[in-house]
């Protein structure tokens, strides 16, 4: 009787092996080096944010908007600020907003909707892709050749024109790449819906998978923007200015419309972070906090859109 | 007293059953053909997934086409309103004849194919807007200018959602039940005004509930429009279709390939219990599969 009852049963050793949970240490420490990796990068991210918001909040505070419009200066950190900077980023964003996003939308819906699988499709897919791989200063070099030489009657040389569509042709490649993966990402079904009530291809673009795919189209928008306003190199080589800007008794938006006349806000900032005096430091610090500012004006004003454009049904 | 009764009856049971067989004689003797298949291969590539299909599909009935896995009914059913031109591999030879008109024709515009030759899909796929939205997106392409909500009303009544959805119809058709989402697409289909609605396996993502309710809706609508349904279920076969077509994959040996092909097609009846083909006795009988 005894030796039965010590005996399991199929039942009871089901029992045991459920309820004997143990700790497997694999597990948590690999939970634990996953944790510490994004503890790390957040870390990094968090020194240098803090290190910007201490030197140049003292200046943003004490300045407030006076920073944002007085002209930028390298002799009197007092009185320096931003403007140029301000306004020859804005400009070149509308450029990106205004060429770069149409147009690069528009070819990803060709090379998703349209564009059958041939080998020349396959080329152009992959170079795309390539493009968006090189090297800014690359497109710079670009710019300088195309749009500031051969291209001067339009943009009447090393213009803000000039910076703003060498830094559209500098994000196309990312706004196709991001805009064809969203495209990509809608369900079959849906475009198979469309067709089966007789919608012609465009209207089943334009009504169906255009709108499923706008949120990550919209992530695309966001990210070139944001690579387009922090740019450096492929403005300077295409006329911004990172010395003092002799006003010549202009006003600001006529001298910024001349060639060389103009600068963006990362010019600004590695010109201020260039001079020698130490008060410059903290200046060149505020412009950072101004151009944080601004690109995270861009991505709420996208997700706002998505937002908005996700509840319309 | 018993017996005038008894023979009014009588006369009556004679005259119900002699309407009966003419009723079914009529819808076997002078049926209208809506499609009719001459010779359809379909290659994917390289790879011939049906061959020499011979089909005459009558209209206002509902054609049941049955069939093992892999025996190329889908694609068949795909070929009734070129929806195989959106794979791109696809390739058709042969004919698909509608009301005498070669689909395939190089001037046959597929999209106007598509607003007469509705199609309810194997998985509901409703468009990520409104319930109303959904109905109303295929007439406005069409360039419907009437009443627009009535137009809606009408479709979700025929398709036996209305009362479950009248009161939520800017609410997103995401939100609705499997069943309800399907019978959502054939409210959509039927919005356009087609001739003919093709489903394929309309109930192989639904419950018996569900499948009961769309089932009694296709036995609503013949009356009005031609059907033709893909199926796993036989029964569904069994009890829904006035004709099926049965079909079965044939095995190259040599390329370890399968081509579907068209055993039998007759009276659903006749399919189911006095099949003239073999593989279509061991098919309906369940002893192959």
């Amino acid at each position: 009787m005894s030796a039965r009852s010590e005996r399991l049963t199929g039942a009871d050793v089901v029992r045991k092996q459920i309820s004997g949970r143990s700790i497997r240490p694999g597990e948590i420490i690999f939970q634990g080096l996953l944790l510490m990796t994004l503890l790390l990068s957040l870390f990094v991210l968090m020194v240098l944010l803090f290190d910007v918001a201490s030197k140049g909040l003292g200046v943003l505070s004490e300045r407030g908007v006076g920073f944002l419009t007085s002209g930028i200066s390298s002799f009197s950190p007092d009185t320096a600020g931003v403007l140029q900077g301000l306004i020859g980023s804005l400009v070149t964003t509308v450029f990106v907003v205004v060429l770069a996003i149409p147009l690069g939308v528009a070819a990803a819906i060709y090379l998703e909707e349209y564009a059958t699988d041939t080998r020349l499709n396959r080329i152009i897919n992959i170079n795309i892709r390539n493009l968006a791989g090189v090297p800014s200063i690359v497109y710079g070099l670009l710019g300088l050749a195309l749009y500031v030489e051969v291209l001067r009657r339009v943009t009447n040389g090393a213009t803000m024109i000039a910076a703003g569509l060498t830094l559209a042709t500098l994000v196309l490649p990312i706004v196709i790449i991001t805009s064809a993966e969203a495209l990509r990402a809608v369900p079959h079904s849906i475009r198979e819906a469309g067709y089966g009530v007789g919608a012609t291809r465009w209207e089943v673009i334009r009504y169906h998978v255009l709108p499923s795919a706008s949120p990550g189209i919209l992530t695309g928008t966001v990210l070139s923007v944001a690579r387009a306003l922090g740019e450096t190199a492929p403005v300077l080589l295409v006329g911004a200015v990172t010395g003092f800007l002799a006003s010549g008794g202009q006003s600001i938006f006529e001298q910024m419309s001349q060639p060389r006349g103009y600068t963006t806000l990362p010019t600004v900032i590695f010109q201020y972070s260039q001079l020698p005096n130490q008060a410059f430091r903290e200046v060149a610090s505020a412009s950072i906090l101004v151009l944080l500012a601004v690109i995270l004006l861009a991505n709420t004003t996208a997700i706002i859109l998505r937002n908005r454009y996700e509840r319309k049904w | 007293m018993d017996t005038p009764t008894q023979t009014r009856a009588e006369e009556r049971n004679l005259l119900e059953m002699h309407i009966a067989t003419e009723h079914r004689e009529r819808r076997f003797e002078s049926k209208e053909v809506v499609f009719d298949l001459k010779g359809l291969t379909v290659f994917y590539g390289s790879f011939k997934a049906v061959r020499d299909i011979d089909l005459s599909i009558p209209a206002k009935q509902i054609t049941a086409m049955i069939g093992p896995s892999g025996c190329g009914k889908t694609t068949v059913l795909r070929c009734l309103n070129r929806m195989n031109d959106l794979v791109e591999i696809a390739r058709v030879e042969g004919k698909v004849e509608y009301h005498g008109v070669d689909l395939y024709h190089s001037k046959v515009d597929p999209v106007e194919v598509r607003r007469r030759i509705g199609m309810v899909f194997q998985k509901p796929n409703p468009f990520p807007k409104s319930i109303y939205d959904n109905i109303a997106f295929g007439p406005k392409i069409a360039g419907f200018k009437d009443d627009i909500d009535e137009l809606v009303e009408s479709s979700l009544r025929r398709a036996a959602l209305w009362d479950e959805v009248k009161d939520r119809l800017k609410e997103s058709a995401m939100g609705l039940s499997g069943g309800q989402q399907q019978r959502l697409c054939i409210a959509r289909a039927i919005a356009v005004k087609p001739d003919v609605i093709l489903m394929d396996e309309p109930c192989s993502a639904l419950d018996p509930i569900a499948t009961g309710r769309i089932e009694d809706l296709m036995a609503e609508l013949k009356s009005e429009y031609t059907i033709v349904i893909v199926t796993h279920n036989m029964q569904q076969a069994a009890r829904v279709s006035d004709m099926t077509a049965f079909f079965t994959a044939e095995v190259n040996e040599q390329q370890d390939r399968r081509t579907g092909v068209l055993v039998e097609f007759d009276a659903t009846e006749s399919i189911f219990t006095t099949p003239s083909d073999e593989r279509t006795e061991q098919y309906v009988t369940g002893r192959f599969g």
